[in-house]
C-alpha cells in the first residue's frame, strides 16, 4: 500500500477494473493493523468455542472440553460440572482468601461458648459484623435495622427491657422457638369507669401523675380476682418473664405510646386502649431457617443492642 | 474526485537506526541504568525481619490495606503520604528542568532507561547502525529472521521479566512465582504481567521516541519551565559554523588553521551526533521538543573533537544565555521559590512520617436508633470504637470517657481489650446518663483508650457527642 502510495502520491487505488470504458473503482483497503486484528479475534472465538460453552443444540449446548471446574455445593457435595461463571463463584465464594479467613473466625465462634465470645474482642467484633447482615435479612423487618422496633407492634431490642428475658439463654430461646404474647381484651369484662382507674393505676406504678382516688380503685381492681391483672403482671407489677408480661413499674412503654405525650389525660386513653383490646402479638420461631451457629450471632447481636442481662 | 488527495491521518514513523556511542555521559547513562534495574530487580526479593507482617522488605499488600517499606508500615490511613511523595515528585521536577532542562527525560525515565536496554539488545544481536540498516534492507533470508526473531524474543523476555517483577511488590515474591508458573497465581497477576509485558515491548521495542514526541505529557511540559538560564544540550553554532558554515575535512579543508583562515567552523558534518540520536534530530538545529537531554551527541562529538585534537564542548551543555556570551546563573527566584517549596514538602512529608500515631482512634455514633430510654429513665446512646495498633507489639487497652458527669460507659463483658500487633478492632461502647425528663438537646464528651503497660504510647482521646431525645436534630 505504501509503495503505491509512493508511486502516484495522492492519487487513489483502483481494483484496475474498468467498466463502459471509464467507470473503474476505488480500491481502499482496510489498514493491515485493523485486518490482523480482525483475524485474531476470529481465531480467539474459534478457540473460545472449543473451550467454553458456547452453542445451543437443541435443548442443550456444547458444554466445552478441557476445561470442567470442580466446587463444593450447598449441600456439602463435590460436583464437577462444564466451566461456567456460577461454579465460579460459589467456588470463590467457598474458597477464597476473605471465605477462608471467615470460616476460620466463624469455627473458632462455634466453637466456643457464650461467656467466651463476650468476652473476647475479635470475637465479638466478627460476631457483631456477620450478625449485622443476618439482622438485616431477618429481623429488620419488623424489629427496625437498629432494633429500636415499633412502639405498638414490635418490641424495641435496643433498650434495656426484656419482655421474656435478656439473658443470653432467654434471647436464644426466643428467636429458636419464637415468642407468642398475649393479653385478653377486657372491653367486655370492665366498664368504661373500670378501666379508667385500671388505667390510672397502671400509669400510678411508673409515678406518672394520677388521681389518687381512681388509682386506688384501679388498684383493688388490678390485684384482686376481679381483674387479674397480677396473674401475669405480679402484685409488683414487674410482670412475669415466663408470660412476656410488660413491666409496668419502669420508664418503658412498648405498646401504649405514654412517653409520646405529655398530657395526662390522653396518656391514660393510651393505656385504656390497651386494657380495652388486649394485644396479640407473634414472633415466629427461627430454628427452622435459621442454622444453630447463625441463632448463636444472633442472640449475642441482639443481647449486646441494648446491653443485655 | 480527480484531485483528492488522500492525507496520511498520521506521519509515519522514519525508521531511526541508532549508532553506539563511548564516552562520559554515555558511561553515566550505564551507570544510572544499571543501578535503576538492580533496585527494581532485586528489591522483591530483599528480606526484611518483622515482629508481625511479612518478611519481604518492600512489599504492596493491597488486601491487607498495609503497604511495607522496609521498618515502615504505612497503613490505609497513611495513604496522604503518597499525596505528599507525588507533590515532592513535581516539585522536584521542577526544580530540576528550571536549573539543568530534561534531566529526567535523559536519565532517568523509565522509557529511556527501556529503550536503552532494548537498542543494546538490538546492537548484540544484529550489530550496529550500518549492519542493521544493511539487514534491514536483505532480503528475505533464514540468517535474517534469525537476526530479528531473536531480538523480539529478546525483548519479549525482557518485557516479560519487567511485568513479572512488577507484581511481585504485591504479593510475597518467593510464594507469587512458584504459583505464577504453576497457574495457580490470581488472575490480576496474569493480566498485570501479559499488559506490562506488551506494553513494555510495544513502547521500548517499536514506539520508542514517538512515546516522548507525541505521547508524554511530561515532555511537553517540561519546556514551560525552561528560561534563558536553563541548561540545554547545544551546539556551538559560533565555533561549529564559523564565518563560512561547516564543510566536511577535505583537501585545503584538513587542518585546523587552513579552516580557520578560510572562515569554515569547527564541525566536520560527520554526521555522527545525528546518528546517535534516539529520536533522530540533528542537534546543530537548535533546541528542540524531541530533544530528551540525553547527551548522547555530546559524547559524539567529544569523540570527533577529541581524535582531531581541536578541543571538546563543540555539543556541550551550556545555556541559551551563555551561549550567547552573557553571565548565567542558577539560583533565579523561580529556582529559590521551587527550591523552599520542595524543602517544605519534604520536610513535612518526613515529619509526618517520623511521627507517624502508633494508635488511632475514631468514634462512629450508631443513630438506628440514635438514643434508647431505658426503664430507669436514664438515655442510652451506642458508639462503634474503631481502634487501630500500628505498632509491632500487642497493646492493652483501657477505654474511658471525660466529659459527662455521672455517666455509665458499658463495654459489655469483654475480659480484656487487648489489640494485636498491626491489628485494628472495633468495640461496641453504650454511654448511659441522664435521668431527669427534661434534659434536652446533645452534649460533648471523649471517650479515652489508654494503654497499659506501654511506656512509649500515650492517651488517645476522640470526641463524640451524646444525644438525648426532644430536640431537632
Amino acid at each position: 500500500m505504501s509503495d503505491a502510495k509512493a508511486k502516484s502520491p495522492g492519487a487513489v487505488q483502483t481494483t484496475g477494473h474498468a467498466w463502459d470504458g471509464d467507470i473503474q473503482e476505488f480500491n481502499n483497503p482496510l489498514p493491515s493493523w485493523w485486518l490482523w486484528g480482525f483475524y485474531a479475534t476470529v481465531v480467539f472465538a474459534l478457540i473460545y468455542w472449543v473451550l467454553y460453552p458456547a452453542w445451543p443444540v437443541g435443548g442443550s449446548f456444547t458444554k466445552g472440553v478441557l476445561n470442567d471446574i470442580t466446587f463444593v455445593d450447598s449441600d456439602g457435595s463435590v460436583k464437577t460440572t462444564h466451566w461456567n461463571t456460577r461454579a465460579l463463584l460459589i467456588r470463590d465464594l467457598k474458597e477464597g482468601k476473605e471465605a477462608r479467613l471467615s470460616q476460620e473466625y466463624m469455627s473458632r465462634v462455634s466453637a466456643a461458648g457464650y461467656a467466651e465470645i463476650l468476652a473476647d474482642p475479635e470475637m465479638m467484633a466478627f460476631t457483631r459484623s456477620v450478625a449485622k447482615g443476618l439482622f438485616g435479612d431477618n429481623c429488620a423487618a419488623c424489629h427496625g435495622a437498629g432494633g429500636q422496633g415499633v412502639i405498638g407492634l414490635f418490641p424495641n431490642l435496643a433498650d434495656d427491657a426484656w419482655l421474656w428475658g435478656g439473658s443470653i439463654e432467654a434471647v436464644s430461646t426466643t428467636i429458636t422457638e419464637g415468642r407468642y404474647g398475649f393479653m385478653p381484651a377486657f372491653r367486655d369484662t370492665f366498664n368504661d369507669q373500670q378501666l379508667s382507674d385500671v388505667a390510672s393505676y397502671v400509669l400510678s406504678l411508673s409515678g406518672q401523675e394520677t388521681d389518687a382516688t381512681a388509682s386506688a380503685r384501679g388498684e383493688k381492681i388490678f390485684q384482686t380476682e376481679q381483674g387479674g391483672c397480677y396473674y401475669c403482671h405480679t402484685h409488683a407489677g414487674t410482670g412475669l418473664k415466663s408470660q412476656g408480661a410488660a413491666n409496668l413499674t419502669d420508664q418503658i412503654w412498648t405498646i401504649a405510646d405514654v412517653n409520646g405525650t405529655d398530657d395526662p389525660a390522653s396518656k391514660k386513653e393510651r393505656v385504656e386502649r390497651v386494657i380495652r383490646n388486649g394485644v396479640q402479638r407473634r414472633m415466629p420461631r427461627w430454628s427452622e431457617r435459621l442454622s444453630p451457629d447463625q441463632i448463636k450471632l444472633l442472640t449475642v447481636y441482639v443481647h449486646e443492642l441494648g446491653g443485655g442481662q | 474526485m480527480s484531485d483528492a488527495v488522500e492525507q496520511p491521518l498520521y506521519q509515519a514513523r522514519i525508521p531511526i537506526y541508532t549508532r553506539s556511542v563511548k564516552g562520559h555521559f554515555r558511561n553515566l547513562k550505564w551507570g544510572i541504568l544499571g543501578l535503576a534495574y538492580s533496585v527494581y530487580f532485586l528489591l522483591p526479593w530483599l528480606r526484611w525481619e518483622r515482629n508481625v507482617g511479612p518478611d519481604q522488605a518492600v512489599l504492596f499488600d493491597i488486601s491487607a490495606r498495609k503497604f511495607y517499606l522496609f521498618g515502615l508500615v504505612v497503613h490505609a490511613q497513611d495513604l496522604f503520604w503518597l499525596a505528599g511523595l507525588l507533590m515532592i515528585a513535581a516539585l522536584l521536577l521542577f526544580f530540576v528542568t528550571g536549573i539543568a532542562g530534561r534531566v529526567f527525560c535523559g536519565y532517568f525515565c523509565f522509557q529511556t532507561l527501556w529503550t536503552d536496554l532494548y537498542m543494546l539488545i538490538e546492537r548484540l544481536v544484529q550489530g550496529d547502525r550500518v549492519a542493521r540498516i544493511r539487514l534491514d534492507k536483505a532480503p528475505r533470508s533464514v540468517g535474517k529472521l534469525l537476526r530479528k526473531g531473536t531480538t523480539h524474543l529478546l525483548w519479549l523476555l525482557a518485557a516479560f521479566l519487567t511485568g513479572l517483577t512488577f507484581t511481585l511488590y504485591w504479593e510475597d515474591a518467593p510464594r507469587l512465582i512458584v504459583e505464577w508458573f504453576t497457574g495457580k497465581a490470581p488472575f490480576a497477576a496474569y493480566a498485570t504481567v501479559l499488559f506490562l509485558t506488551a506494553t513494555t515491548y510495544v513502547m521500548a521495542g517499536l514506539a520508542r521516541e514517538q512515546v516522548c514526541t507525541y505521547m508524554c505529557p511530561y515532555a511537553r511540559f517540561q519546556a514551560v519551565m525552561f528560561d534563558a538560564d536553563t541548561r540545554i544540550v547545544a551546539y556551538d553554532a559560533a565555533r561549529g559554523e564559523g564565518r563560512s558554515g561547516r564543510h566536511r575535512v577535505a583537501r585545503s579543508f584538513k587542518t585546523h588553521e587552513e579552516r580557520q583562515q578560510q572562515g569554515i567552523g569547527d564541525c566536520i558534518d560527520c554526521g555522527y551526533c545525528v546518528q546517535v540520536c534516539p529520536t533522530g534530530i540533528d542537534i546543530r538545529n537548535g533546541l528542540q521538543v524531541q530533544c530528551i537531554s540525553c547527551a548522547l551527541c555530546i559524547d559524539a562529538c567529544d569523540t570527533i573533537m577529541g581524535s582531531l585534537g581541536w578541543g571538546r564542548g563543540l555539543v556541550r551543555y551550556t545555556s541559551e544565555k551563555q551561549a550567547a556570551g552573557q553571565p548565567s546563573r542558577i539560583w533565579k527566584p523561580r529556582t529559590i521559590g521551587y527550591g523552599l517549596v520542595l524543602l517544605v514538602a519534604a520536610s513535612a512529608l518526613a515529619w509526618s512520617v517520623g511521627n507517624q500515631a502508633p494508635l488511632e482512634l475514631s468514634v462512629v455514633q450508631l443513630r438506628q436508633p440514635l438514643f434508647v430510654r431505658l426503664s430507669d429513665g436514664r438515655i442510652q446512646n451506642s458508639y462503634e470504637l474503631h481502634m487501630e495498633n500500628k505498632t509491632d507489639q500487642p497493646v492493652d487497652l483501657v477505654i474511658m470517657m471525660r466529659g459527662l458527669a455521672g455517666a455509665q460507659l458499658d463495654v459489655g463483658k469483654l475480659a480484656s481489650l487487648e489489640l494485636p500487633a498491626q491489628r485494628s478492632l472495633r468495640v461496641l461502647a453504650r454511654v448511659r446518663w441522664g435521668s431527669s425528663q427534661d434534659l434536652k438537646g446533645s452534649r460533648s464528651f471523649a471517650f479515652n483508650i489508654v494503654p497499659q503497660r506501654r511506656t512509649d504510647l500515650g492517651m488517645l482521646s476522640a470526641p463524640a457527642t451524646f444525644y438525648l431525645p426532644g430536640a431537632d436534630y
